[in-house]
């Protein structure tokens, strides 16, 4: 099995995206509202990972 | 004089009702909705479930195993092992079938350690789904 190298941004970028999913399927009662979640969610995820991102870059000096 | 207010609970349904859709949403993630004739949903579950085990092996994650010592052990290690057990046949099979990757430094390796706890937990969430939609908490 050939092992796959991602970087930080992309296995978290995965993560995100695979996580949006399950978390708008499973929390809303109609199709919109679970898109509309399921993007948010993703959004916020994104968001977290560019803030904490700078976060961390910034703290480093 | 203050109205007092009685909230009526619903009488939780048979096990009969809800174990085999539990059991099975737990083998197979995602078929509990399946069974309830959700295949949309189920699908969407099932593909984003076994992409992140997927992932998960391709990026040699290690599976916890349960260990006992100090609080912090105890509550990493026996989590991590529930989490890995709840992607049902995706772990027994990749269990039976002699995956054994040590846990080692490295990046990719925690990620994907961490993908594949993550897809057990993803999965506890469809149970969870699954189990009211069975009990008729949901639509």
């Amino acid at each position: 099995m050939p092992k796959m190298n991602l970087s930080h941004f992309e296995a978290a970028m995965l993560f995100a995206l695979l996580t949006s999913v399950v978390l708008g399927v499973v929390t809303k009662r109609t199709d919109r509202e679970r898109l509309r979640y399921g993007l948010q969610c993703f959004g916020y995820f994104v968001a977290a990972l560019f803030g904490l991102s700078w976060l961390m870059y910034l703290g480093h000096g | 004089m203050a109205e007092t207010q009685v909230i009526a609970r619903e009488p939780m349904s048979s096990p009969a009702k809800w174990l085999p859709v539990l059991a099975l949403a737990w083998l197979v993630p995602g078929a509990g909705h399946f069974f309830l004739g959700r295949r949309r949903r189920g699908a969407l579950l099932m593909g984003s479930v076994a992409i992140m085990f997927l992932l998960g092996l391709l990026m040699r994650g290690a599976m916890f195993q349960p260990q006992t010592g100090d609080l912090l052990t105890t509550i990493i290690y026996l989590g991590g092992f529930l989490a890995d057990l709840a992607s049902g046949l995706f772990y027994l099979l990749t269990s039976w079938m002699g995956y054994n990757q040590p846990d080692v430094a490295g990046h990719v390796h925690d990620y994907g350690t961490k993908f594949l706890a993550g897809a057990g937990l993803l999965n506890v969430l469809a149970m969870v789904d699954a189990f009211e939609i069975a009990t008729g908490r949901k639509d």
